[in-house]
């Protein structure tokens, strides 16, 4: 289990990790960037299926049924928006096409 | 159909290894569109592991919201414009932060529920152990330690500002709400909404949890967030949208310590981290302070500081724009917003290519918030089949004016303002643009005479080498082509 200061160094490494990642990004990848990194914190969806699979009362499984489908729609639409901006990337040197001809 | 805890905590391994591998990859435009695919299968393991935990109930219910929300989602992403992007991103963000202060908010409920049983019978929790045994259950997958209650309720809070903050910033750029909303006092006013707020929370953290201070919290936290975006302005949202991106990421950290899920808190920070970082970057480009973006009230006092500006603009007729551009040997297209909501980027781009064969070097100049954000730009191009090896970066173009013989400005405007160098009462001054003037020729095509979306003059446009082609993006990138094609006969 994940306590005290062990989680303290995960939170820490993880933030560095981030940090470091984006620290030498292109602008021209800033828009799907913060796209696919808006993807990636669809995770909740796992912390929202846990607490719905945990819930008893009508109040909490309301709550926890909301949880699900806003996390579904962050997961899912994060990917389908970054998925089509990044899959128009190409360069012009020949036989990295891809996507419709021209 | 339980899986061992050492599979599933094996999956979420993975999973967050695929996530920091694919947004690895996301940072290079080569590698880009796999490292979508990588998170992607991350994802999916880490949501499958989820569903197969042990004493998960509600199964049924859980596929049935994964399926609406998924499809939903989906549906909508598929769909939306490429110029609509920047608020589709809100969009999502803003479900994630709605997402995280949900478990927040089941937590906390159920918490309120378990105390409340213990004051009403405390005796007769041992003497029923059928009837009480949901709620002991309840008791034993949330022994929240002091430390995760206080991670937990800051996560709600800072999840519940994301999410209304996401959704009125998804309303400002769809144009469902088109003024600011400003009026005198608002600072203190939502300084105290959020000092509520953070009372409640406290209050709530060191473990007085009722339902009626739970609704309480969350309705002040809700609020902050709609008053906190509501008076900035359009231009600087995109630098607001990526903070909350960054909010939700750190929700989703919060919460996962709560959950002790190890997939959430190292995502959750990552997107934190990096989520942070990108704000920075776009303020800086945008010469703002993110203090200064989300305190301070821009376009405000644009209207009656500004130079006067002498001179008039004088204007150009499609054809002789088109000759001039044919037997020029270096042309600089400079795309703004204007030009994607015109939908002409597919014209600019034909037209580009038939220069290309007349062995014009042509290449795309990029300021650094063209577009609605960061990047955006370069995804309309994108879009247009504009290879990315032809957009060159601000700092990269501007020494490469003054040997440009035509700078070809469609839709931009306050990116190319030089203003912004020029006089300190402006409201941009100080802001990086691209030294379109330096050019010989600038050829600037724009609807009518108005102002950018800052609302400020443009001395670039009466000046003596800029010649104005009025239009439509479109239609006058069309005239430019067909121009183009009577002079190849």
């Amino acid at each position: 289990m994940l306590d005290g200061f062990l989680a303290l160094y995960v939170f820490m490494l993880a933030a560095f990790t981030g940090y470091e990642i984006i620290a030498r990004v292109p602008v021209i990848l800033h828009t799907p960037l913060m796209s696919g990194s808006n993807f990636i914190h669809g995770i909740v969806l796992v912390g929202a299926m846990i607490a719905l699979g945990h819930a008893h009362t009508s109040f909490e499984l309301t709550i926890g049924f909301i949880g699900v489908l806003l996390g579904a729609g962050n997961a899912a639409g994060g990917y389908v928006v970054t998925e089509r901006m990044l899959e128009m990337f190409k360069s012009s040197k020949p036989g990295q096409r891809s996507g419709e001809a021209k | 159909m339980a899986w061992p805890q050492t599979l599933i905590d094996a999956c979420y391994f993975i999973a967050a290894l695929l996530f920091i591998l694919g947004l690895k990859r996301m940072s290079s435009p080569r590698t880009a569109r796999g490292g979508i695919v990588w998170a992607g299968f991350g994802m999916l393991l880490a949501v499958l592991a989820t569903l197969l935990l042990p004493d998960m109930h509600n199964r049924g219910l859980i596929i049935a919201a994964v399926v609406v929300g998924v499809t939903a989602a989906w549906w909508s992403g598929r769909r939306v414009a490429m110029t609509a992007m920047p608020q589709m991103v809100a969009l999502y963000n803003g479900m994630g932060g709605g997402a995280a202060a949900a478990i927040g908010a089941a937590e906390l409920v159920s918490h309120a529920q378990d105390l409340a049983a213990l004051v009403m019978a405390p005796n007769t929790l041992p003497l029923m152990p059928e009837s009480w045994s949901p709620l002991r259950e309840a008791a034993a997958v949330t022994p929240l330690s002091p430390v995760a209650l206080a991670l937990g309720v800051l996560g709600a809070l800072i999840g519940s500002v994301s999410f209304s903050g996401s959704l009125i910033a998804f309303a400002k750029l769809q144009g469902w709400l088109d003024r600011r909303f400003v009026f005198p006092g608002q600072q203190a006013v939502n300084l105290l909404v959020l000092a509520a707020a953070v009372v409640t929370g406290v209050v709530l953290a060191t473990g007085h949890i009722t339902i009626a201070l739970v609704c309480a919290f969350f309705v002040l936290a809700l609020l902050f967030g709609v008053l906190m975006t509501l008076p900035i302005g359009g231009a600087d949202m995109p630098v607001v949208i990526s903070l909350y991106n960054a909010f939700t990421g750190l929700a989703v950290a919060f919460e996962g310590f709560v959950l002790q899920n190890e997939a959430m808190i190292i995502a959750g920070m990552v997107v934190g981290a990096a989520g942070t970082l990108l704000t920075q970057l776009m303020a800086k480009a945008m010469n703002r302070s993110i203090g200064n973006v989300l305190f301070g009230n821009f376009g405000a006092a644009a209207g009656g500081a500004a130079q006067a500006i002498s001179g008039s603009q004088k204007p150009i007729e499609a054809a002789d724009a088109a000759v001039m551009m044919a037997y020029a040997e270096r042309v600089v297209i400079v795309p703004g917003y204007g030009m994607a909501v015109a939908q002409a980027q597919h014209k600019v781009w034909e037209f580009a290519q038939l220069l290309i064969a007349r062995g014009v070097k042509v290449k795309f100049a990029i300021h650094p918030v063209a577009g609605r954000m960061p990047g955006h730009m370069n995804v309309l191009l994108a879009e247009a089949g504009v290879p990315y090896d032809l957009i060159v970066d601000m700092e990269d173009i501007n020494p490469e004016f003054p040997v440009t013989d035509v700078a070809l400005v469609i839709g931009a405007n306050d990116v190319v303002n030089p203003v912004a160098k020029t006089d300190p009462s402006s409201p941009i001054y100080g802001m990086p643009i691209l030294d379109v003037a330096d050019a010989k020729q600038v050829i600037v095509v724009k609807r009518g005479k108005g102002t950018g979306f800052a609302g400020i003059e443009n001395a670039l446009f009466y000046a003596d080498n800029a010649r104005m082609l009025y239009g439509d993006g479109q239609a006058a990138a069309g005239q430019l082509v067909t121009q183009l094609k009577t002079l190849d006969g």
